[in-house]
C-alpha cells in the first residue's frame, strides 16, 4: 500500500484518470453527434451520402484503433499540419479525441441504424402520408422512437469508448495504462496492489454505468 | 422498419433534380478534401517512390509483414477458441439456480468487461513476472487478456442467446423429464450457439483488431514488425501505416462479409430463435 | 451435429496455430528463476552452448533487424562476448527488446544478456548488473540541418521527442521540464516527426542519432548538434548477482580491445560513416561489485 500513500503517486494516478474522463467526455459528445449524422446519411435518398456513410463505417470498424490514433498524429498533425493546440500535451489530447470520435461514431451509426429498424414501418408511412419530408420524418417521428431502443447498445458503446481511451497513450499521453506501467516498473513489489487499484477504478466507473444503462433501457423499452 | 426506403417517397422530377445537385455538391466537397490531403502529403514527400518501393519487394513481405500477420491471426484464433470455452462456462454458470455459482460467475464477467484490455496486458506482461519470477511470453499475455475480455463478451452473448430460445423448448424439456443440465446441454446451448454464430464471427474481427495492442509489449505481430521494424529500415512510417491499414481492412472486411453470409444462411434455414436472438445480442457486439 | 464438427475443426486449427506460434515465440528457459550461484550466464553458455541475447531491432548502425538478420555494433560486440564464452554466433538466439523491457527481460530470465544501447545508471543497477562499459556515448540532440538549436538550453518551449522509458526521456523531464516532451515507442517515429517539422528535436544518445542521420532517405536533412550533455556508458546487462559472469565478460572485452576485434566490430558497422574507432578504456570497466 505504500505506493499510493506517496502524494506524488496519488497526483499521478488522479491526473491519469483525469485524462481518461476528459477523453471519454469529449469523444462521447462528438461521436454521438457524428454517429447520428452518419446514420442519417446511410438511410438518406442521396446515393453519394449513403456511399460515404457506408465507406466510413466499413473503414473505421475494420481498422485497429491503434492505427487510427497513429494516423491522427502522423496524418492529421504531422503531414496535414492540423494543430489543435500550441501545447504539446493538449494537442495530443485533441488528436486523441478526433481519433476516438471518428472510430466510435461508426459504432454509434450502426446502433442508431438498428434502432431505426425497430420503429414500425407504419410510423414512417404515416409520416409520409402527412406530407413530411425525409429530414422531418427522421427528426420528428423516427429518431425519437428509435432513441428508446438504442439506449442499451449506446451504453455498451460508451463503456467500450471509456476503455479505448487508454489507447491514446500510444502517442505519449500519460493516461491510466501508461501510468500503471510506469508504477509497476518502479515498484515491482506492489504489482498486485497497483493492478487492483487501476483495474478497480475502471470497474467502479464502468459496472455502475452498465447497470444504469440496463435500467434506463428497461424503463424506456417500448412495450409493443 | 427493415425497408429503409419507406423514409422517403420515390423521388419525382424535382426531388431527382435536387438529389442530383446535392450529389454533385457533396462529391465536389469530398474530391476537394481528398485532393487537399493528397497535395499536403505530396508536399511532405509521402508519395515518393522510395517510401513505397519496399512493398514491391517480396523479401519485405516474407520477412516482416507475413510473419507479423501470422502472429496476429494465430493470437486471434487461439484467443477465440479459448474465449468460447470461457464464455460458455461462465454463461451457464451465471444462469445457474445456485447463488454460490451464479454470483461469482457474474462478478467475474463484469470485472473482465470493465477492465481495459491494455491494462490486462500490461499487468500480465510486466506485472506477473514480479510474482512468478519467470518471463511471461508476450504471445500469452495478449491471448489471455483477449480471452478474458472476449470470453466475458461471449458469455453475455450466450446468456442472451439462451434467453432468446422460445420458452416452449424449456417447458417441453421439463415435461419429458430432462433435468436442468440436460436441458442446457441438449436443447438450449446448441440452439443458442446457432443463433450466436454471426456474433461469434464478428467478435473475431474485434479480436483481430485488438491483437494490434500487442505491439506495445513488443509482441511481434503485424504492427510491430511492419510498423516499427520495417520502418526503422526504410523510414517510411506513413506509407507503412497505410499499407497495414489496408491489410487490416481487407482481412476484417472479409471476416465481416463471411459473418453476414452466415447470418443470412441461418435465417434462411428458419431457426426461429435467430430473429429474437439477434435483437438480444445487438447490445453485446459494439465498440470493441 | 454439423455445428459440433465445425467447432471441433476450428478448435483443431486454432490449436495448430497456437502450437506453431508458441514453438517459435515462447522462450522457455530451462530451470526456474534465480541464477545458480556458481555459474550463471557463464555456466549456461558452457552447458547449453547457447545464449539468448536481447538487442535493439530499430537502431541503424547499432541494432537493426534487416529482415531475418540483426546488424550493428551492439550485435558485433555481443558476438565477441558469446565467442569468449564458448558460444558460436550461429547458436545465439537474438531477442528484440525495447527500452522499457530490458530490465524485466533480464530479471525474468527471458534473455541471458542485454546488449542494446543499455546505459549504466544507479537506478538500473538496483535491478540488474552491468559489465563494461564497452562504449561511452552522450545524450545529444538531432535537429534539422538549418536549425539554430545548439543545446538543451535552447529547448524551452520547443518540442523534443524521445522514447518512453528511456534515460534521455527521463533526463529531459527532470533537467529541462520547460521543453515539451513528445513520447513514442520507437525512434523511427520520432525521426519521422522531426523530418516533417512536427517536433523541433529528437534526443537520445549521439551514436543512435548519428545512425538515423546517416540513413540514405534522410541524407542531408539532419545534423547532430555535436555537444553531448551527459555521459552514457553502454553496458552489458545481466542478472543482478551474477558476479563471476560479469568479471568474465569484462575480461573478454579487455581481450577484444587488445587483439583488434573491437576495432573490427566498429569499422564494419558504425565506422562506415567515417568516424574512427574509439579506444576501449580497460581501466573504466566496472568492477562488478
Amino acid at each position: 500500500m505504500h505506493v499510493f500513500t506517496d502524494p506524488e503517486n496519488q497526483r499521478a494516478y488522479l491526473a491519469a484518470f483525469g485524462w481518461i474522463l476528459k477523453l471519454t467526455g469529449a469523444s462521447a459528445v462528438a461521436a454521438l453527434a457524428l454517429g447520428v449524422l452518419l446514420a442519417a446519411m446511410r438511410v438518406s435518398p442521396i446515393p453519394v451520402l449513403r456511399g460515404f456513410g457506408t465507406a466510413w463505417v466499413n473503414i473505421f470498424r475494420n481498422t485497429p484503433l491503434t492505427l487510427i490514433i497513429f494516423f491522427c498524429y502522423f496524418g492529421l498533425y504531422v503531414n496535414l499540419g492540423v494543430s489543435l493546440s500550441a501545447d504539446l500535451v493538449r494537442n495530443n489530447f485533441w488528436l486523441g479525441v478526433v481519433g476516438l470520435s471518428a472510430y466510435t461514431a461508426a459504432f454509434v451509426c450502426e446502433a442508431v441504424r438498428s434502432g431505426i429498424n425497430t420503429v414500425p414501418a407504419g410510423q414512417a408511412e404515416a409520416a409520409r402520408a402527412l406530407g413530411l419530408t425525409f429530414s422531418q420524418t427522421l427528426r420528428l417521428v423516427v429518431l425519437p422512437q428509435a432513441g428508446r431502443a438504442v439506449v442499451a447498445p449506446l451504453g455498451s458503446v460508451l463503456i467500450a469508448l471509456t476503455k479505448n481511451t487508454t489507447i491514446v497513450g500510444t502517442i505519449g499521453l500519460i493516461e491510466a495504462s501508461n501510468e500503471m506501467k510506469q508504477l509497476i516498473n518502479d515498484h515491482g513489489d506492489a504489482v498486485i496492489t497497483i493492478f487492483l487499484v487501476f483495474g478497480g477504478t475502471f470497474v467502479a466507473l464502468l459496472v455502475p454505468t452498465g447497470y444504469f444503462f440496463s435500467w434506463l433501457a428497461n424503463r424506456l423499452a417500448v412495450r409493443r | 422498419m427493415s425497408d429503409i426506403s419507406v423514409l422517403y417517397d420515390h423521388p419525382g422530377p424535382r426531388a431527382r433534380a435536387r438529389n442530383r445537385i446535392l450529389t454533385v455538391c457533396f462529391a465536389v466537397v469530398l474530391a476537394a478534401l481528398l485532393w487537399f490531403i493528397y497535395a499536403r502529403f505530396n508536399a511532405k514527400d509521402q508519395w515518393a517512390a522510395a517510401h513505397w518501393n519496399p512493398f514491391l519487394k517480396s523479401s519485405v513481405w516474407k520477412q516482416f509483414i507475413l510473419p507479423g500477420l501470422f502472429q496476429t491471426l494465430s493470437a486471434a484464433l487461439v484467443a477465440m477458441v479459448l474465449s468460447l470455452a470461457f464464455g460458455l462456462i461462465f454463461a451457464v454458470g451465471r444462469l445457474s439456480a445456485h447463488r454460490w455459482v451464479s454470483i461469482p460467475a457474474g462478478a467475474a464477467i463484469e470485472f473482465c468487461r470493465a477492465v481495459p484490455l491494455l491494462l490486462l496486458m500490461f499487468f500480465l506482461f510486466f506485472g506477473m513476472p514480479f510474482l512468478t519470477h519467470k518471463p511471461f511470453p508476450a504471445f500469452w499475455a495478449v491471448v489471455i487478456a483477449l480471452t478474458l475480455y472476449n470470453g466475458s463478451v461471449l458469455a453475455e452473448a450466450f446468456r442472451a442467446g439462451i434467453r432468446a430460445v422460445p420458452r416452449g423448448q424449456s417447458e417441453a424439456a421439463y415435461a419429458i423429464g430432462l433435468r436442468k443440465h440436460q436441458l442446457m446441454r441438449y436443447i438450449l446451448v446448441p440452439q443458442a450457439t446457432r443463433a450466436m454464430l454471426p456474433v461469434i464471427v464478428s467478435q473475431l474481427v474485434v479480436l483481430n483488431k485488438d491483437t494490434a495492442l500487442g505491439y506495445i509489449i513488443a509482441f511481434p505481430e503485424l504492427l510491430q514488425r511492419g510498423g516499427n521494424e520495417l520502418t526503422a529500415n526504410y523510414g517510411n512510417v506513413v506509407a507503412a501505416a497505410i499499407v497495414l491499414a489496408a491489410i487490416y481492412i481487407a482481412i476484417n472486411g472479409a471476416i465481416t462479409i463471411f459473418a453476414g453470409w452466415l447470418d443470412r444462411r441461418l435465417a434462411a434455414r428458419g431457426s426461429r430463435s435467430t430473429a429474437r436472438a439477434e435483437a438480444a445480442v445487438l447490445d453485446v457486439a459494439t465498440g470493441g | 451435429m454439423r455445428t459440433k464438427r465445425v467447432v471441433a475443426l476450428a478448435a483443431m486449427v486454432a490449436l495448430a496455430f497456437s502450437a506453431a506460434a508458441c514453438g517459435g515465440n515462447d522462450n522457455k528457459t530451462g530451470g526456474g528463476g534465480g541464477t545458480s550461484a556458481a555459474t550463471g550466464v557463464v555456466g549456461k553458455a558452457q552447458k547449453d552452448k547457447k545464449l539468448v541475447i536481447g538487442v535493439k531491432a530499430d537502431q541503424p548502425g547499432l541494432g537493426l533487424q534487416t529482415g531475418s538478420q540483426y546488424e550493428g555494433f551492439d550485435i558485433e560486440i555481443a558476438k565477441i562476448i558469446a565467442k569468449g564464452l564458448g558460444v558460436d554466433a550461429a547458436n545465439i538466439e537474438w531477442k528484440t527488446t525495447v527500452s522499457a523491457n530490458r530490465e524485466p527481460f533480464i530479471q525474468q530470465g527471458t534473455v541471458d544478456l542485454v546488449v542494446a544501447t543499455y546505459t549504466i545508471n544507479d537506478d538500473r543497477k538496483k535491478k540488474v548488473s552491468f559489465a563494461g562499459p564497452y562504449y561511452v556515448a552522450g545524450q545529444d540532440l538531432l535537429v534539422a540541418s538549418d536549425s539554430t538549436i545548439s543545446g538543451p538550453a535552447d529547448l524551452d518551449g520547443k518540442k523534443v521527442c524521445s522514447v518512453t522509458g528511456s534515460t534521455p526521456a527521463k533526463r529531459m523531464q527532470t533537467d529541462h521540464p520547460k521543453a515539451q516532451l513528445q513520447l513514442f515507442d520507437g525512434y523511427a517515429k520520432c525521426v519521422e516527426a522531426l523530418s516533417n517539422k512536427a517536433v523541433d528535436a529528437v534526443t537520445t544518445d549521439d551514436i543512435i542519432l548519428a545512425g538515423y542521420a546517416a540513413q540514405s532517405q534522410y541524407a542531408g536533412k539532419f545534423k547532430v548538434v555535436g555537444k553531448p550533455f551527459s555521459t552514457e556508458p553502454y553496458g552489458i546487462g545481466l542478472k543482478l548477482d551474477d558476479k563471476s559472469s560479469c568479471n568474465k565478460i569484462n575480461d573478454i572485452l579487455k581481450a577484444a580491445a587488445a587483439d583488434g576485434s573491437y576495432k573490427t566490430a566498429w569499422d564494419s558497422t558504425l565506422g562506415k560513416s567515417g568516424t574512427p574507432a574509439p579506444t576501449l578504456d580497460a581501466s573504466k570497466l566496472t568492477n562488478c561489485g
